[in-house]
């Protein structure tokens, strides 16, 4: 009722139930459940299965990775946003449509081809493995199919904002006498900040709970390439459910946190960029 | 008119349906695709002429543990087929779906055809890899799945584990150094035996690859003779992927007649040689005595002799916090 008063749309009423009973049936009930079933077989159980060495080292693994990963999909999603919005290029509509296509491809496809490429005699790593670097069942392995499924979704966000903003403010900027670097830091890297932000949520999000591409390239080594979402699996086909559910749960719990601070920290920087 | 006739379709449709093929699901494991293919089309052949009924049987494969939790889920199946007893002892302990005493209804502890973990090599064996010892050795890459997933993972650490306690006279800690020392070895640790398979021959990752028996004799054969070479080693765990039927599943569809001649199918002498013809070590001597030559001649050990069968080798060594767990953690 409180909310009610501010409102001058009509259908607040309906489309806020919906909201809650699409949030309750597809979110929270299925969270809840997961909840639930973590803590049947006692704190005891939960406690000893987020504990054990072995998990801890695939927790390290997936959220280092995971933001590496992101890391990465925000510097080069930038650039190449940058490259698609700013610049005219033959090929230029393929290049654009080519960003989408690792949603589109299933995970798996892209894992067992990035690890065809990347193993010690596959068309990349041949190249690399004289070097002493290798990639496939190795964490840099881990990373570099994380930064393939993360990158779209820093272009996507990016581009459009980058689309809108306003050319007079930067060549305001020039002839008020400020030089390239100051105009990229003090005019347009503000503007696209909370872009950033949300492409990086999107692709750390999404890495976190990777599956299908990292189990191919991952070489699933207990203590140094296991990741998170492979020892539910694993747990789960030892008829550990609750054990299973507890990973889950420290997952997600932690997740939400780091997405939680991130989107506080994406208000924040809106706030100072937008007219009040 | 209209909802009478789609009455009239619906009652035909159901009349159909109730005389059509009798359907079976066999759940099976990874590897055994092609044997079942064979099985499943002599056994709806033989049915036919026997009773006049058609039976139709659909095959579900992966790996062994997560096809177990499959049926335990509530997947359909009327047969299990899978990689080791104690997935399906699961299924009477977790779900009821079987009574605890399955594994002495039929007969070899309801094993109807065994194989065995042998070595599959590069063509010319550049490694020089002749037993269990050479797995050991720095530099050679092993390739096998991990243990907890893959049934016929856990057949082959048992395996090395079994090798190595005879070697030292039964001491346990010389056998957890020897297999955590040929953990070591291990580049890449894929959920089943097919992945691993892939990796090995596809990949060209690794040196050996510890196998299936019948899953050797298949690479070899589909991907060719001139690239890869099967070595025996001396001792080696007599595998026994046991069958069942699932009593509650097979009850509630009817089908439990053919489904317990299905599985006798498989004792009997055609059933026999077709496992024998996919390279598993048939129970029947006639058919063991035919095909004796594809057969390398080694020691077997049991998993009952060496480990007090697959419970206490399941708690002991695959467990969390079990011995696989130690061969990755550093520490005692």
């Amino acid at each position: 009722m409180i909310f009610k008063r501010q409102s001058i749309l009509p259908g607040f009423g309906p489309t806020f139930g919906y909201t809650v009973l699409y949030l309750s049936l597809i979110v929270l009930i299925p969270l809840s459940a997961v909840f639930l079933k973590s803590s049947s077989s006692g704190w005891n159980h939960f406690w000893q299965a987020i504990r054990s060495p072995n998990v801890v080292a695939a927790y390290r693994l997936s959220f280092g990775a995971s933001l590496a990963a992101a890391l990465i999909s925000v510097a080069l999603g930038f650039l190449i946003a940058w490259v698609l919005v700013r610049y005219r290029f033959p090929g230029k509509a393929l290049a654009d449509a080519l960003v989408d296509l690792p949603f589109a491809l299933p995970t798996a496809v892209a894992g067992i081809a990035l690890t065809s490429l990347y193993t010690e005699n596959g068309w990349l790593g041949r190249y690399l493995a004289p070097l002493g670097i290798k990639v496939a069942f190795t964490p840099l392995g881990v990373t570099v199919a994380l930064t393939f499924i993360g990158l779209p979704f820093v272009i996507r966000s990016v581009q459009p904002v980058l689309a809108d903003a306003d050319l007079d403010v930067e060549e305001a900027a020039a002839s008020l006498g400020a030089s390239r670097w100051q105009t990229f830091t003090r005019v347009i890297f503000p503007v696209v900040r909370p872009a950033l932000l949300t492409g990086f949520a999107l692709a750390f999000a999404r890495a976190l709970g990777e599956y299908g591409s990292v189990i191919f390239i991952a070489g699933n080594l207990p203590m140094k390439t296991e990741i998170v979402p492979l020892l539910i699996v694993t747990k789960l086909e030892q008829y550990d459910y609750s054990g299973a559910t507890a990973l889950a749960v420290v997952m997600l719990v932690t997740s939400f946190l780091l997405l939680l601070g991130i989107n506080l920290l994406q208000r924040r920087s809106r706030r100072f960029t937008e007219p009040a | 008119m209209t909802s009478k006739t789609l009455l009239i379709s619906a009652l035909t449709a159901t009349a159909l349906f109730a005389a059509g093929p009798v359907k079976l699901l066999n759940v099976s494991y990874d590897p055994t695709r092609e044997l079942y293919q064979d099985i499943d089309a002599a056994f709806a052949k033989q049915w036919k002429a026997k009773t006049g009924v058609d039976v139709q049987i659909s095959q579900s494969h992966g790996g062994s543990g997560k096809q177990s939790r499959a049926v335990i889920d509530g997947l359909q199946a009327d047969i299990v087929t899978l990689a080791l007893a104690y997935d399906i002892d699961v299924l009477s302990e977790k779900a009821n779906l079987v009574p605890r005493n399955w594994q002495s209804r039929l007969p070899h502890n309801s094993t109807p055809y065994t194989s065995t973990i042998v070595f599959l090599v590069r063509k010319g064996n550049p490694k020089h890899i002749k037993d269990w010892d050479d797995l050991v050795k720095t530099g050679v890459g092993v390739i096998t799945p991990n243990p907890k997933t893959s049934g016929g993972a856990r057949w082959s650490y048992l395996a090395a584990w079994g090798y190595a306690l005879k070697k030292n006279h039964g001491d346990e800690k010389k056998a957890q150094e020897f297999v955590t020392r040929l953990y070591k070895n291990v580049p890449v640790l894929d959920s089943g035996a097919r992945g691993s398979t892939t990796t090995f021959a596809q990949r060209g990752i690794g040196d050996v690859l510890l196998s299936w028996e019948n899953e050797a004799f298949l690479a070899l054969h589909e991907l060719g003779k001139d690239k890869f070479e099967i070595v025996t080693p001396s001792i080696s765990i007599l595998a026994e992927p046991p069958v069942s039927i699932v009593d509650k599943v097979a009850a509630k569809h009817g089908t439990t007649e053919v489904a317990k001649a299905y599985l006798g199918f498989l004792y009997s002498e055609e059933g026999q040689e077709i496992g024998a013809k996919n390279y598993y070590r048939p129970q029947s001597s006639q058919a063991l005595a035919k095909y004796a030559s594809q057969f390398s001649k080694l020691t077997l050990f049991t998993i009952d002799e060496v480990f007090g069968g697959w419970q206490k080798a399941q708690k002991k060594h695959f467990d969390d916090g079990g011995i696989f767990d130690k061969v990755y953690t550093p520490g005692p």
